[in-house]
């Protein structure tokens, strides 16, 4: 839905000190909601061509998909999700068969992939859907969390035990993927939604950020900077390369404004009572 | 080269293994792919798990244990120079080629599972080289939670958490939602005072929802169950 005057949305993407291109893609659009991060991989200039796909197909397919949805914010009841959270996901899937297909057929493509994450804004809520280790975090009320888990080698190994996630901080398994776009014909995005409150400030990212820069860090920036996000995602990029500046740096940060309900009364309050 | 094991007892070598496979063993009985015939050392004692340049260790719950440097494991991530112990038997982790700090190469896909325990036999590859079809996460295998109510007039009233966002509370007095992750269910505040679970103030963060966990909203208590498969 159009959340134009609800949520603020900027961007910026970097290349960083060490790489010669840039092989990030984000956009946004706030006429529909939607924030899209890819951060490619593969040879030659494949990587950034798999990540402009991914980010323009998710566009463009989520963009098709609204135009036939007749309400914000309506759930599937087979499912349990939101029907803006199955066009999500079926977004991701398309976009990841339309770069597979390239992959295949275009030589210079060839083994080209990239991770993917979105965000969906409506109804006072937001769809989050990734594939791969770039991130979502949330900034509430002095409360900075990530949302998303990984889909790395590095999360496998906390998750069974070999490491700590203080341990995993100085791991070298850095860069492997178990998840990505435009390896297979499939790929199963992780979809969750969430509630949105005014005053939530999301951050998506490349793991150049995330490699480069601790979460605390990342937290106490954003805090600093709250009242310009255009300052925060200049700061942690600025950051990150006086880091090292190692991988391609991308930012993506939206801030909820004011509440966004598709009817007249918050979505909360028209979904509360069950047991009261 | 590949990082190996060297095998000593009393400061004597008695071989040299390199990690040259994804799983390797190691125990009392002869299938092992290193064996240490000694009544200390159990039959199947620990796993070596070697995924590109990186070794991991797994005690297999071995009747006396694993040690790292004189310190008992269940699972470690080997580190050039670290001494392994079982029993009386030492066994050293030599890998020079270990990715350094500095080491960012560019990211590569692998497949999902290769940092499983068991029937690892997944094969690296890189983004150029894909073949084998990724593990499809499955849905649906996330298991349904419920809440029963145990306190108020609604006592005893269930509900299903089938949706992937549910709001519960009184709008103006306390509300929370429950999401539910591919990690599980998870209950996050979003007005009035922060819910309790067990007795504790859960505080801003969302909060992982566990078997038979009570929670306190709006002045009601309700319990959170694991259901069984959701199909």
């Amino acid at each position: 839905m159009n959340v134009d005057g609800k949520l603020e949305v900027t961007g910026l993407s970097d290349v960083g000190r060490k790489r010669s291109h840039n092989e990030d893609s984000i956009a946004s659009d706030t006429g529909i909601g939607l924030t899209v991060l890819a951060d490619g991989m593969g040879g030659y200039r494949a990587g950034e061509v798999a990540s402009a796909m991914a980010v323009n197909a998710i566009m463009e397919e989520v963009r098709d998909g609204l135009k036939l949805l007749k309400k914000h914010g309506d759930v599937d009841e087979e499912s349990g999700f939101a029907r803006e959270s199955l066009l999500v996901r079926e977004a991701v899937m398309r976009a990841n068969e339309t770069i597979h297909k390239a992959a295949i057929s275009q030589p210079q493509c060839q083994g080209m992939g990239t991770t993917v994450v979105t965000a969906m804004f409506y109804d006072d809520r937001m769809t989050i859907a990734h594939v791969g280790d770039s991130r979502l975090y949330r900034l509430r009320s002095n409360n900075f969390e990530q949302i998303t888990v990984d889909h790395s080698l590095l999360q496998e190994l906390i998750d069974k035990g070999f490491y700590t996630p203080e341990e995993a901080k100085h791991s070298l398994n850095k860069n492997l993927v178990t998840r990505a776009m435009g390896i297979e014909g499939t790929v199963v995005p992780d979809v969750v939604e969430e509630a949105v409150l005014p005053g939530d400030i999301y951050l998506l990212c490349s793991d150049g950020l995330t490699d480069m820069v601790e979460d605390e860090e990342i937290h106490l920036t954003l805090e600093k900077n709250s009242n310009n996000l255009d300052d925060v995602a200049a700061e942690l990029v600025r950051i990150a390369n006086e880091n090292g500046g190692k991988d391609n740096i991308s930012v993506l940060l939206a801030r909820a404004l004011k509440p966004f309900p598709s009817s007249k009364r918050s979505w909360f309050s028209r979904f509360y009572d069950w047991f009261s | 080269m590949p990082a190996s094991l060297i095998l000593s007892l009393n400061s004597s070598v008695l071989g040299e293994f390199p990690l040259n496979e994804e799983r390797i063993t190691l125990g009392r009985k002869p299938e092992n792919d290193i064996q240490v015939d000694n009544l200390a050392v159990s039959g199947q004692h620990a796993a070596i798990i070697t995924i590109l340049s990186d070794s991991f260790l797994e005690d297999l719950d071995s009747t006396n244990g694993t040690f790292v440097n004189g310190r008992l494991v269940k699972k470690h991530a080997l580190k050039n120079g670290d001494t392994i112990s079982i029993g009386k038997h030492e066994l050293k982790y030599v890998n020079d080629e270990a990715s350094t700090e500095d080491n960012f190469e560019k990211t590569m896909v692998i497949r999902p599972g290769m940092a499983g325990h068991a029937a690892a036999a997944a094969k690296v590859h890189t983004a150029a080289a894909s073949g084998k079809p990724f593990e499809a996460a499955v849905e649906g295998a996330l298991p349904l939670g419920k809440i029963q109510v145990l306190s108020g007039p609604g006592a005893g009233k269930e509900l299903e958490l089938r949706k992937a966002l549910i709001t519960l509370g009184r709008p103006g007095v306390q509300v929370a939602v429950i999401t539910r992750r591919p990690q599980g269910y998870f209950i996050t505040h979003v007005e009035g005072s922060q819910p309790i679970v067990n007795g504790q103030s859960i505080g801003a963060q969302a909060h992982s929802l566990k078997d038979h966990d009570v929670v306190e909203l709006a002045g009601v208590k309700m319990e959170f169950f694991v259901m069984g498969s959701s199909s």
